[in-house]
């Protein structure tokens, strides 16, 4: 049986009245979730477990329901992220690097569209990928060993400081900060708490959504309060200005290029088991300006900087949905979701799941096609709906993102514990702004610092202490190359983009993270 | 606005159901509750959902069982939440497991022990596995536990719990048992959950797998790797039974992980009553049995006070092991 007639016969299991109706409440719901600050994919997907099991959906139109927020989510974090510089989940992160300086250039719409674009051709192409490549992706997954994952985060990490500021030192301080702030919590090697002070709490270490709300949201409120009176911060978002709703195709075009390179690193970052679709978003983005910005404008509101990491998110969101159905091995939060929903539906995900529940992988599928389709003809025509966000007042505004914040988070963990420490969070967001460190390097740290440190641990235990175990496969090799090219060729030929990056840059107030 | 106000709705309306706390007392239950001391897609999640599910379906309870996922603390949080502050709740029960147990024996719950709640009853166990790659050469358990004796850093054992958790503690017992004297030098190496653990298996990175047996189904059922032994008194049914179990092979070890709940110390006597026949009634239903079939969950059919004398063993073995290789004093 080849791959079209199973693909045909998913879209005859995915076309009835019910799963179109489910998957247009997912994609709706997903987008509303995922723009939502503190609200993410995974507790969307976990909040709306509930309703598919009571309303006694079948494996296949659960999963259609589910997998429908999740591609929803994941166009929905980019609309906070452009409009409010709030990042409405954690792949969202990188879109507000120059999104948010696009619509504060008055190009909100344009930003808006090419970014939901830039969604449909990353998950598109990555449900392809998801089509033909799955069993041979799934060997790609098992080339990395610990000493290869240590060695993709420190690619990462190198990276990095050419990201997100102007200030390499400012950067390189806010991922320091972020590592740091990754160490607390139980080891999982030695099984000890560390910077834990006897609080329970804070065994689990700090969830990173709690710090993106704190750092991103909260401190945005914190500063319209201090600029309150003197009107500064009632005019920061006057000047946001809608543009053009539908981008011209010179800049869909302009553009093409960064979403398919992102699509092809997102879909192989979501491939791998604990990388997902943040490192996704990250390695499309960082990879992105490496390969185009020849005149400085990333960071300044180029549209490229918001159609790579919106693509590459969204192609790992695909992605990752390999290994949780060829290995049963969750790649992100959500697609561990997922995966405890196949379980309570009887499904064992695993090598077999392709033979043994072809319905279900298959109507999944055809699923998602219908689901991003439906989700770029839905967001297209809500750009200027979701733009209008930008008209209401900040003393309106603000006040209603404080409350969404304490809303999502509690909603998530439950804990008030949680809340205290996204307010701690808000304040330190406040301070670093105030001394012009950027926030970004800071989350990545926090989100990446851990796995990194894990897998290196893993790979000293493994190889008995023996340091020579992270350069001894070609890969890791290939990977450390890479990492220290990304480290020392901005340095070298950084300087004379630097200079230009100086006279072309904004005013100094400007908060560019 | 239109939309600001849309998404406050949603907001609220979203933080309302998973805020879900009635007061009631009676006997009959109200708004039902799970906790799930973990974020969603674990062990305790997936108890939780099963059991509110099939409770669901059964009409054990009235309407839909709310699943709340308090996360922290390896369950601390949850425990020390439902001590310090919903002591009372009769409509409330908790997911717990032999991780639960393992860390009340550690004393990784600060300040709490297994008698400040009350223990309502099993729905099954999940017995824990050792296995190799398919290619590999080892193809029985002694085979593997002479090759640990003869050079610990030859083998090292890949598994989803922290360093001192149950999936670790398995591989100490097997150690033990078989007669290697210093269970510390055995090495293991902690992954986020057994389904990362069995794809380093695969990789190569790791010569062998601790876990459990639900864990590993998918990838038994492939033929991608190879069961050891079973750590259970007898050979399990279904699809497992060709494997031969730990006590067969001559190392009379065995590793059950559990799963069942408990509930606040404060709950009534009828409310416990209640949910320990509720439990049961779970456990004996068709719908369980087709449940613990498809997830490799084995028989383990204890309610009430054996239930909890059950625990109470269960804890003061995982202490005696702990210490004897020194994760406690």
């Amino acid at each position: 049986m080849d791959v079209f007639s199973s693909l045909a016969h998913g879209f005859a299991v995915a076309l009835t009245f019910q799963n179109i109706f489910l998957a247009l409440i997912g994609c709706f719901l997903g987008t509303i979730i995922g723009a939502l600050p503190g609200l993410g994919p995974s507790n969307g997907v976990a909040i709306l477990i509930p309703l598919a099991f009571s309303l006694g959906l079948d494996a296949t139109a659960a999963l259609i329901l589910l997998t429908s927020v999740y591609y929803g989510a994941m166009y929905g974090g980019r609309i906070s992220s452009i409009l409010l510089n709030i990042p409405g989940d954690e792949p969202a992160l990188m879109t507000t690097l120059d999104g948010y300086p696009m619509a504060r250039k008055g190009q909100a719409g344009e930003a808006l569209s090419i970014s939901g674009i830039a969604s449909f051709v990353g998950a598109f192409f990555a449900t392809w990928g998801l089509v033909f490549l799955a069993p041979q992706l799934v060997k790609v997954a098992l080339l990395f060993g610990p000493a290869e994952y240590f060695a993709l985060f420190a690619l990462a990490f190198a990276t990095l400081g050419g990201v997100s500021s102007t200030n390499q030192a400012k950067a390189a301080f806010a991922a320091a900060l972020g590592l740091g702030i990754a160490m607390i919590g139980v080891d999982g090697q030695t099984g000890v708490p560390r910077f834990a002070f006897g609080e329970v709490h804070l065994y689990d270490g700090i969830d990173f959504l709690v710090a993106i709300v704190g750092l991103f949201a909260l401190s945005e409120v914190l500063i319209f309060l201090e600029h309150r009176g003197d009107g500064s911060g009632e005019g920061k978002h006057a000047q946001v200005g809608m543009g053009r709703i539908v981008p011209s195709w010179s800049m869909i075009r302009f553009c093409t290029p960064a979403m398919l390179r992102s699509t092809v690193l997102g879909f192989v970052a979501g491939v791998l088991p604990g990388a997902g679709a943040s490192l996704g978003s990250f390695l499309a983005y960082s990879t992105e300006k490496a390969v185009s910005d020849r005149e400085g404008t990333f960071g300044k509101g180029d549209v490229r900087g918001v159609a790579a990491p919106e693509a590459g998110n969204n192609a790992a969101a695909g992605g990752a949905l390999v290994p949780m159905l060829a290995l049963g091995v969750p790649g992100s939060g959500t697609t561990a979701v997922l995966l405890a929903v196949l379980l309570s539906l009887n499904i064992t995900p695993g090598p077999l799941l392709f033979q043994q529940n072809p319905d279900v992988v298959w109507g999944l599928i055809a699923a998602l096609f219908i689901g991003n389709l439906m989700l770029l003809a839905m967001n297209i025509p809500m750009v200027g709906m979701f733009a209008r966000v930008l008209m209401i007042p900040p003393r309106f505004l603000m006040p209603i993102v404080a409350m969404v914040s304490f809303v999502g988070i509690y909603g998530i963990s439950g804990s008030t514990f949680d809340l205290l420490v996204m307010v701690v969070f808000g304040v330190l967001g406040w301070g670093l702004r105030k001394l012009d460190v950027p926030l970004v390097p800071v989350i990545l740290g926090i989100l990446l610092g851990n796995l990194m440190e894990a897998n290196l641990r893993r790979a000293m235990t493994i190889s008995d202490g023996d340091w020579s175990v992270l350069v001894s496969s070609p890969l890791a090799v290939g990977l450390w190359i890479v990492a220290i090219v990304g480290f020392v060729l901005p340095i070298v030929v950084g300087k004379a983009l630097k200079n230009r990056m100086h006279m072309a840059k904004e005013e100094p107030g400007s908060t560019v993270d | 606005m239109t939309l600001s106000s849309k998404l406050c709705g949603l907001a609220a309306g979203l933080a309302a159901a998973t805020l879900i706390g009635s007061a009631a007392m009676a006997f009959e239950p109200e708004q039902t509750e799970c906790i799930a001391p973990a974020n969603p897609g674990g062990g305790w999640d997936f108890t939780c959902r099963q059991v509110g599910k099939t409770m669901q379906d059964l009409g054990l309870v009235p309407g839909t069982m709310q699943v709340t996922n308090l996360a922290g603390g390896g369950g601390g949080v949850a425990y020390a939440e439902v001590v310090n502050k919903r002591n009372d709740d009769s409509d409330l029960i908790v997911a717990a497991s032999t991780a639960t147990a393992t860390r009340l024996a550690q004393g990784a719950y600060p300040g709490n022990t297994m008698e400040d709640v009350r223990w309502i009853g099993s729905v099954g166990a999940d017995y824990g596995i050792i296995a190799v790659a398919k290619d590999s050469p080892v193809n029985t358990l002694p085979e593997l536990m002479d090759k640990v004796k003869n050079d610990p850093t030859s083998v090292a054992f890949a598994g989803g719990s922290a360093v001192g958790g149950w999936d670790h503690l398995k591989v100490l017992i097997v150690a033990e048992k078989s007669g290697i004297e210093d269970a510390r030098k055995v090495k293991y190496v902690a992954f986020d959950g057994g389904g990362e653990a069995v794809t380093q298996l695969l990789a190569g990175s790791v010569q062998a797998f601790t876990g459990d047996a639900s864990e590993a189904k998918g990838f038994v059922d492939s033929g991608d790797i190879k069961v050891l032994a079973v750590l259970s008194p007898d050979r399990l049914e279904g699809d497992f039974s060709q494997f031969p179990t730990a006590k067969e092979q001559g190392i009379d070890a065995v590793g059950a992980n559990w799963r069942g709940f408990y509930g606040p110390g404060g709950m009534t006597d009828d409310a416990y009553d209640y949910w320990v026949g509720a439990i049961g009634a779970v456990y004996n239903s068709e719908e369980w049995k087709k449940i613990m079939e498809t997830n490799g969950l084995a028989p383990l059919d204890l309610q009430g006070a054996a239930f909890q004398d059950f625990v109470a063993q269960s804890i003061s073995q995982i202490q005696d092991i702990s210490r004897e290789i020194g994760l406690i004093k």
